[in-house]
């Protein structure tokens, strides 16, 4: 009880610098909403790209995992600023478990990336993204998990690294490489199979093609069962790992 | 009831050039109601000490209790009952006065309700008063250092930690800090541990003062004890030219004198400390009608002391530190 109140009140905080600094939210959706406009239409012309499902469905839970990936996989960036001034380490003598200091963040990026998702998966429907609310529901579900993973992933980063200008190269390098081997853009079905073994070390090409599936109607099937597993435990280590940074004493 | 009581509290860090002892088996206590102060140079262990007492640090060795709690088997406790101010603050540069102060008092616990009126009590003790709702990043050195200091004491610790308080301030501005260090005391009945490098302001502010060096603490005492111990005072007199030989005559013959140097018509040596050795010393010059044209007693500093202990000075020992 005492760390859902705490929980909560590092996320009602945070939510209040959010609120303040609203164009992050609507600059967090620049790129994807660009991607859904500008490149999705060229897919259409590619039919069913091996998958099952239309071009829509195929393509939109790719550009919800980018999402997830740049927003919530970037927080860690601003964590640096409050462990230099000192904020971290306030917050660390109080008796607030560490828990309730990472979760309050990792609360506020999902919120965040939950609003962005409704909006990409509204501006899909308009260009012609059919899916059910079940398909939609669950594939949200897997969004959510996704982030809590690599927002606390992120922010551990960003606590461990303290400097802004090591987190930056690192998160730009590694990202494009995880964004590209996941199968974001375009399906995994297109590639080579040295390409397509290669993706399978990538955990997010799992959920992408589970989100896929979903959107599709198709609810029991492997990659749905492989992308929520996947999804499950990336959350849980991630949030271990996170709790880890955040208890460490060099944070 | 004794606030703090560590053990052999010691703490090393793997570094590339091998283990560092930063700090190496300190034994304190620090009893309730007590201004204690903790001297040393930059790099002497003062922080990674307070962070070990404060639980941001684990000790590779050794045990303490802080505010009645174990420090390893109930650091939650220990945080319940401590307040802390690290040495570089730990205030939200872009969050609002009141809502960092309202925040802090919920994470320990309290209600909006109850946060409320501790919070205009606060502002108002530390001089914070028509500051509530300025952004935290625009507030003066002084004005920072007062909120960091109000942020530590939200939930009424009995133990507060100060790192360093006064660093970077102006002589007002520390003058004015000092006045509330002594309230939290006198006004809240906290017991404060405090570290510092300056020694006027251990002098100033402590009943009691620990000087560490490289990761020791190599003596413990009231500052009046300290600078006894270390020369006595350093008296400077002067007389007519033709009472020299007898004036000279007349310290020498005090019990407690030494160290007596004479240029021209000035006197100067040490004399043992007490209230009435200046009154001795003239009784005897006037027995021999020697009539001093000046008399000058200086207190040895702590910086005397510490030159004493570690065989250089503050300064020399933090430029090699740094």
């Amino acid at each position: 009880m005492q760390t859902l109140r705490d929980t909560l009140l590092v996320f009602e905080n945070q939510l209040r610098f959010t609120f303040r600094y609203k164009i992050t939210i609507v600059m967090g959706l620049v790129q994807p909403v660009l991607y859904l406009l500008l490149f999705g239409p060229l897919l259409t012309k590619l039919g069913d790209m091996g998958r099952p499902g239309d071009t829509w469905q195929t393509f939109v839970p790719g550009v919800l995992v980018y999402l997830a990936l740049f927003g919530a996989g970037f927080c860690g960036f601003g964590i640096i600023a409050d462990v230099r001034s000192g904020v971290i380490e306030r917050l660390r003598v109080t008796p607030v478990s560490r828990f309730a200091l990472l979760m309050g963040r990792v609360i506020r990026e999902v919120a965040v990336l939950l609003v962005q998702s409704v909006i990409i998966i509204a501006v899909g429907l308009l260009l012609g993204l059919r899916a059910n609310v079940l398909g939609i529901l669950s594939a949200v579900i897997l969004v959510v998990l996704l982030g809590t993973a690599l927002a606390a992933l992120s922010l551990s980063l960003g606590v461990a690294l303290k400097s802004e200008d090591q987190f930056a190269p690192l998160l730009t390098s590694a990202t494009l490489p995880i964004m590209l081997l996941a199968g974001i853009l375009l399906p995994m079905t297109l590639a080579p199979t040295w390409l397509d073994v290669l993706s399978r070390i990538n955990p997010l090409r799992y959920i992408v093609d589970a989100i896929r599936d979903l959107f599709a109607d198709r609810f029991a099937t492997w990659a749905v069962l492989e992308g929520t597993a996947v999804s499950v435990v990336l959350a849980v280590v991630c949030v271990a790992v996170g709790m880890r940074t955040f208890a460490k004493e060099s944070a | 009831m004794t606030m703090i009581d560590a053990q052999g509290l010691a703490r090393s860090f793997q570094a590339p050039q091998g283990e560092v002892n930063a700090v190496r088996g300190v034994d304190l206590k620090v009893e309730d109601g007590e201004i204690v102060g903790f001297l040393g140079p930059n790099g002497a262990g003062k922080t990674t000490t307070l962070r070990m007492l404060t639980t941001l640090l684990r000790p590779t060795a050794g045990t303490a209790r802080v505010a009645g709690c174990d420090l390893l088997s109930d650091p939650v406790g220990v945080r319940r009952r401590i307040g802390y101010v690290a040495q570089g603050g730990g205030a939200n540069p872009a969050e609002v006065v009141a809502n960092e102060l309202l925040l802090q008092a919920r994470l320990y616990g309290m209600s909006k309700s109850e946060a409320g009126p501790r919070i205009a009590d606060l502002a108002e003790r530390l001089g914070l008063g028509g500051l509530e709702t300025r952004l935290i990043g625009s507030l003066s050195g002084g004005q920072r250092r007062r909120l960091d200091i109000a942020l530590g004491l939200v939930h009424r610790p009995p133990l507060i930690f100060l790192d360093e308080p006064s660093t970077g301030l102006d002589p007002t501005s520390r003058n004015q800090l000092w006045d509330h260090i002594r309230g939290l005391r006198d006004e809240l009945g906290a017991t404060v541990f405090l570290s510092t490098h300056y020694l006027d302001e251990a002098d100033a502010l402590c009943d009691r003062i620990l000087i560490m060096d490289q990761g020791a603490i190599l003596v413990e005492d009231r500052p009046e004890e300290l600078k006894n111990r270390v020369s006595g005072d350093a008296v400077t007199l002067e007389v007519a030219a033709a009472d020299v030989p007898a004036a000279q005559d007349v310290v020498r013959g005090l019990a407690g004198t030494r160290a007596v140097n004479v240029t021209g018509q000035t006197i100067r040596f040490r004399a043992d400390h007490s209230s009435r050795s200046m009154i001795e010393i003239m009784r005897a010059l006037d027995a021999r009608a020697v009539d001093p044209i000046s008399i000058q007693v200086d207190r040895p500093t702590l910086d005397d002391v510490f030159l004493t202990l570690t065989g250089q000075s503050a300064a020399a020992t933090s430029a090699r530190a740094a």
